[in-house]
């Protein structure tokens, strides 16, 4: 009993700082305040609201954002987990990946957002000089957009899924990959019937997780295209900085639990989808 | 759920090498084209802002005065100690939390084990901007409910421009899955439950046996978590930006429009430096690690 006083602190810790304020987004969310009397009461339209027009779009916008870019990098980061580790004398080479994955995947976006300004922005080094030599700059590609968004985000999210990824790619143990060879296996047998389904799940968790830290992603939408593009962090980011409008407040709200529905409905298909590989696997 | 967390832990960390093997040459090809285009993809940015940085666009002159000109730049210290205190503020709470949390859990309570596991998972998975609307509707409470009572002050007093504490709480929040992976790997890596017992046995009190037995077992881990932490606070905008508190990144995206190249010089100096730290760390890793099994 005494023992289990111990963990107090901790479960306290949680309840306070992580589950307190994401209860109460669920009730305020449902309270609106009146414009003339400055009442509370209990109300829907915030939830109403964030459903259609510009909200609907910035919902639609983060959920293509990030649903684009957890796929591509989940591929990208893969195919350079099995490069770097399958390199013949590359302790070198992975350390130095590793260590740098750790930090563009966990450093935060303001950095990223900024050399990528110097790099392709408008009066970036790399447009300056396709505009010298070619003449014509970027074409018609602008790191302000949405496909801008997109490049910044691989820069973070490729570095996270090396790092989720290499713990479950050395769990492949080199014996079945002999087993298979000495059994006559082509390499794409050998992914088809035995690496692949192991890395199926660890694979569809990592895409998870990526796809929630670009639906998540503030800080380089911020700093890149303030909020020129339909987002809902830049949305709600707006919503709360608004002293103008009553009830701004109330709908930064609804859309942060709109964003935690979304993000608990992907979990809960995750989850579904993972039992039903692991039932298939064993 | 556990695939998730998988290795969120893991920068850093060196796994032994897995042999070569020989007489598979064919197939090679895309290894390099995969690591050269995305090797490209990751360097072109870096050093085009070195580029951006040292040369002067209109005389084409060489120059390093974005660089020297940082420690001097307006508010930069201000908000760069402030960022390192935070850190440091959350290295410490973070890892008194959980150092007990994990030793615990793995020696005398695993049943809890998946309980805390999630809990630590969640924050991971939840927007911190969702997360941070909650903490802004929590604090609001103080002038809407509790005017005039301690808890109004306590409140209040979290708040302080000049060190903000209810980053401190928040960013213990958002760390908790990177040190609980770590603190967890390394209490799974050692022989806690022997070490300890055999503390027990000769006769080390409870926290004894923690500072004397866990914590340089730890070592590793301790250090590991800790630098995660540092490296999360000191580039963590999201927080500090929707409270309205300047921190080393909101600093940058202030001074981004009067001094572009300065915010470029700053940006890339900061990472490349935690790159530099990382690298020291991984081979601190290793040579304890080679040292042990000598």
């Amino acid at each position: 009993m005494l023992t289990a006083l111990g963990t107090a602190p901790f479960f306290l810790y949680v309840a306070v700082f992580l589950l307190l304020p994401i209860g109460v987004l669920g009730v305020e969310a449902f309270r609106a305040t009146d414009p003339v009397t400055f009442e509370e009461t209990w109300s829907t339209d915030s939830i109403t609201t964030i459903t259609g027009g510009v909200y609907r779009r910035a919902y639609l916008g983060s959920l293509q954002l990030s649903l684009i870019t957890a796929v591509l990098s989940a591929v990208l980061g893969l195919a350079l987990a099995v490069a770097i580790l399958r390199a013949r004398r590359g302790l070198l080479l992975r350390r130095l990946v590793l260590t740098a994955s750790g930090v563009l995947a966990n450093f935060g976006g303001i950095p990223l957002a900024f050399a990528f300004i110097a790099t392709i922005g408008s009066q970036g080094v790399v447009t300056a000089m396709l505009q010298d030599t070619l003449g014509i700059g970027l074409g018609g590609f602008s790191l302000y957009s949405m496909t801008g968004l997109a490049l910044v985000y691989l820069y973070f999210l490729v570095p996270l899924m090396v790092l989720t990824i290499i713990p479950a790619l050395e769990a492949l143990r080199p014996q079945w990959r002999e087993a298979a060879d000495n059994l006559g296996a082509s390499g794409w047998q050998y992914w088809r019937h035995v690496g692949g389904p192991v890395l199926l799940p660890p694979v569809l968790g990592a895409t998870m997780l990526l796809f929630a830290s670009a639906f998540a992603a503030y800080a380089t939408a911020k700093a890149l295209v303030g909020s020129s593009v339909p987002l809902v962090t830049l949305q709600i980011a707006d919503a709360l900085s608004s002293n103008v409008v009553v009830g701004a407040e109330n709908l930064g709200k609804a859309l942060a639990l709109g964003m935690v529905v979304v993000v608990g409905l992907v979990m809960a298909f995750y989850a579904w989808v993972q039992r039903r590989t692991q039932r298939w696997l064993a | 759920m556990t695939a998730l967390a998988e290795g969120i832990a893991g920068a850093g960390g060196v796994a032994p090498e897995t042999p070569a093997r020989p007489g598979r040459r064919g197939g090679g090809a895309w290894r390099f084209a995969v690591l050269g285009l995305l090797g490209l993809y990751f360097l072109v940015p870096i050093a085009a802002s070195v580029w951006f940085t040292v040369r002067n666009r209109g005389t084409g002159e060489f120059t390093a005065e974005h660089y020297t000109g940082i420690p001097g730049a307006d508010g930069f210290a201000e908000s760069f100690t402030r960022s390192l205190v935070l850190a440091g503020l959350t290295v410490l709470i973070a890892l008194a939390l959980m150092v007990p949390t994990v030793v615990l859990v793995d020696l005398r309570l695993p049943r809890l084990r998946t309980t805390v596991e999630l809990l630590t998972l969640m924050p991971l998975v939840v927007p911190p901007i969702a997360l941070v609307v909650g903490v802004r509707s929590v604090l609001s409470w103080a002038p809407d409910y509790f005017l005039d009572t301690w808890l109004a002050e306590a409140f209040f007093a979290i708040q302080e421009p000049d060190l903000p504490w209810i980053l401190v709480f928040a960013y213990v929040v958002l760390a908790l899955p990177f040190v609980y992976r770590a603190l967890d790997s390394g209490v799974r890596g050692a022989d806690l439950r022997t070490l300890t017992e055999a503390a027990r046995n000769l006769g080390a009190s409870w926290p004894r046996v923690l500072v004397s037995v866990v914590l340089p077992v730890l070592r590793t881990s301790v250090l590991n978590a800790a630098f995660l932490t540092l490296a999360l606070v000191l580039g963590e905008f999201t927080f500090a930006n929707i409270l309205g508190f300047e921190t080393f990144p909101t600093w940058i995206l202030r001074i981004s429009g009067s001094a572009p190249q300065l915010s470029v010089a700053v940006s890339v100096l900061s990472l490349v430096v935690t790159w530099m730290l990382l690298l020291m760390i991984s081979a601190l890793d290793r040579r304890r690690g080679t040292k042990e099994s000598a």
